[in-house]
């Protein structure tokens, strides 16, 4: 296990990059702690392969440099850096069997026979495949296959880290939790160093004690689920994490409140906005109460979705999109108004958190 | 899930079966009934029954032309799809230089077999062929007209000249069917090359490789073409296979009972090698459940 540091790593497709928008890492520096369980976060595209990629050396970075442990690993190969990577499909070695499958890493390696055994067995007990040990991969199903290259991640003990690239899409969605849950079981176990990309948010906050959220081509947000929830640094995280997403409205500064259209909302202090700079209001559906007429800013309801336990109520705002949540067994009032505290408002200036005081 | 069963869909098939018909049943079983029969011109036909066959399958000539031919087709297998498959593994995956090696595999297999036979007649004279010539001023008695030996490689080399490519075009295409997520994966598991070969790229060609071994055992069994421009068979019979003898049966000596008995053995060895490729190389890999622990 390592530490792992990336460098002002910025990576790019094409031969001479000019400018941002070539790139499709721009500069990420950052630490993977040793022992830490990661979840890279983002959309499709955004980025999250290719720096799981330069992590294991299948990719070399355009820019930046690479440490394990304070080492640079930038110029070593894949073999070189001891790291195990789980893909998003299935890559099982066909003519062999699901026993010798997850010996290969080990048996490349030269672990004497006796351990490999031993490690085998363990691991097949852990993807439940032990019934099928002795057969051919090739007949396998899908979701069987991709347990074997889950399995062939997690043989090996000594790895510096262990890299999931979407690695349960193909699965079932019991399966899927079942996998999850015996990965964090390793995890605390062992204390692997684990990086999962995902674009699943319930899979990234379940499974990381850090989720890395990133948002063309940057990190937008290194923090704990609870971090994302309640201060999202980037107006795009507020809106992936959460369902619904946070409400953002465009506002204006008056004195010490925001104006959204004909409304003025108390803010708990600002500074740090520059002039010039287009700013929004942002507001989880969570910390939105409603109210009879009067009482805050007045919204129309577009629609209400019963979900069991609570129910989202569609609104739009002076024209912008508004959501609230409200718990089961409260009212919702005829024309209501929406009421936010101060202290659950965050100010994004150009999409990002803007420092507040207090 | 139940099956409809539709016998109106034979309908569709019958102009297919009326055309393979007359291309092929047709004169298979012209040739079937001159097999049975003896004649000696003016269109007279005499029964002969099995005699045809009885008399081929004691000949010597048709045994040594035989195991001559299977000589032949093991020797360039033995060569062209391990060369294939090298040659393939070495072509580049991308970039300019995949349009020129494909180009270049190709031009080959676009030479009339003919022209091929006459390139490789000349190129082997001794007097003023590029390649005679050379060997034997390097020493190396080289005479395809009179050597055996000489005439046999001359034959394989030209063979694997001419068609080593069809492998390549095949198991390159087999290869570059491979996802990428392959040999990432092998570079995590640390997989040497041999590894990756043994493991990934073989398996990936195996039906690729079926193909390539089909075609060039039916199509080497049956050459005659460039060795016949070359050699013609000889020195002696030494390079007479036997595509070569039933034409001489057939139209030199005018045989057609012995040539047309000759054609169908010849016909059904073809059949029989094929089909047992075909199984041994399918089941190759097949997952066979094990008798305990399932």
């Amino acid at each position: 296990m390592a530490n792992i540091e990336l460098n002002h790593i910025r990576h790019s497709y094409l031969p001479n990059p000019q400018s941002k928008t070539d790139y499709a890492l721009k500069e990420v520096h950052h630490t993977f702690e040793d022992g830490g369980a990661y979840a890279l976060l983002g959309p499709s595209g955004c980025g999250k392969t290719t720096l799981l990629n330069i992590i294991s050396g299948l990719l070399r970075p355009s820019e930046g440099d690479l440490l394990f442990d304070g080492v640079s690993v930038r110029d070593l190969p894949t073999e070189a850096r001891n790291i195990a990577q789980v893909f998003q499909f299935p890559v099982v070695y066909d003519t062999m069997s699901v026993y010798d499958n997850l010996a290969f890493p080990l048996r490349n390696r030269g672990v004497e026979e006796s351990v490999v055994d031993e490690t085998v067995r363990h691991i097949l007990g852990i993807i439940d495949l032990e019934s099928k040990a002795h057969r051919k991969a090739q007949g396998l199903t899908a979701d069987e296959k991709q347990k074997i290259s889950l399995g062939r991640g997690l043989v090996r003990a000594d790895v510096n880290a262990i890299l999931f690239d979407e690695p349960l899409t193909v699965i079932d969605p019991h399966m899927k939790w079942v996998l999850r849950s015996q990965l964090k079981h390793l995890h605390k176990q062992f204390g692997y160093t684990m990086v999962y990309v995902t674009h699943d948010q319930t899979e990234a906050l379940t499974f990381a004690d850090k989720v890395v959220v990133m948002y063309e081509g940057e990190v937008v947000q290194i923090g704990t689920p609870d971090e994302l929830f309640q201060r999202p640094q980037h107006t795009f995280v507020g809106y992936f994490i959460g369902s619904p997403g946070m409400n953002v409205v465009p506002c204006t500064l008056e004195g010490e409140g925001a104006r959204i259209g004909s409304n003025v909302v108390p803010l708990n202090g600002v500074n740090g906005v520059g002039t010039g700079q287009s700013l929004e209001l942002g507001v989880r559906p969570e910390f939105v109460t409603l109210k009879p007429a009067g009482e805050g800013m007045p919204i129309q309801v577009q629609a209400v979705e019963d979900v069991g336990r609570y129910r989202i109520v569609r609104a739009k705002l002076e024209d912008y999109d508004f959501n609230a949540i409200v718990m089961e067994g409260q009212e919702i009032p005829e024309n209501p108004s929406a009421v936010i505290s101060a202290e659950n408002i965050n100010l994004y200036a150009d999409s990002w958190l803007v420092g507040r005081e207090g | 899930m139940e099956k409809t069963i539709n016998n109106k869909a034979w309908f569709m098939v019958l102009p297919v079966l009326a055309l393979v018909a007359f291309s092929a049943v047709i004169p298979l079983m012209t040739v079937v009934n001159y097999s049975v029969q003896d004649t000696f011109g003016n269109n007279q036909f005499f029964w002969a029954g099995t005699e045809w066959f009885e008399e081929l399958l004691a000949s010597e000539r048709f045994r040594d032309a035989l195991v001559r031919n299977l000589i032949f087709s093991f020797s360039i297998l033995a060569i062209e799809i391990p060369l294939g498959i090298f040659i393939a593994l070495c072509m580049p995956r991308k970039g300019w230089g995949v349009p020129v090696c494909l180009v270049l595999m190709a031009l080959p297999l676009l030479v009339p077999w003919n022209v091929v036979g006459t390139i490789w007649q000349v190129f082997g004279r001794a007097d003023i062929g590029l390649l005679g010539y050379t060997l034997n001023n390097l020493g190396i008695n080289y005479n395809y007209t009179q050597d055996p030996v000489a005439a046999w490689i001359t034959v394989i080399v030209m063979d694997v000249w001419h068609w080593t490519s069809l492998v390549v075009l095949l198991c390159y295409a087999g290869l570059v069917s491979i996802p990428e997520a392959y040999y990432q994966a092998a570079r995590i598991d640390g997989a040497s090359k041999w590894a990756v070969f043994r493991y990934i790229q073989l398996p990936k060609m195996q039906r690729v490789l079926l193909i390539a071994v089909l075609l060039r055992f039916m199509d080497s069994f049956m050459i005659y073409t460039e060795p016949f421009v070359v050699t013609g068979g000889g020195p002696g019979n030494s390079t007479t296979f036997l595509s070569i003898d039933l034409v001489k049966m057939a139209l030199g000596q005018f045989d057609l009972g012995p040539a047309a008995a000759m054609s169908l053995v010849y016909f059904l060895i073809i059949l029989v090698f094929s089909y047992v490729f075909y199984t041994v190389m399918t089941n190759v890999g097949a997952d066979k459940p094990q008798a305990k622990g399932e």
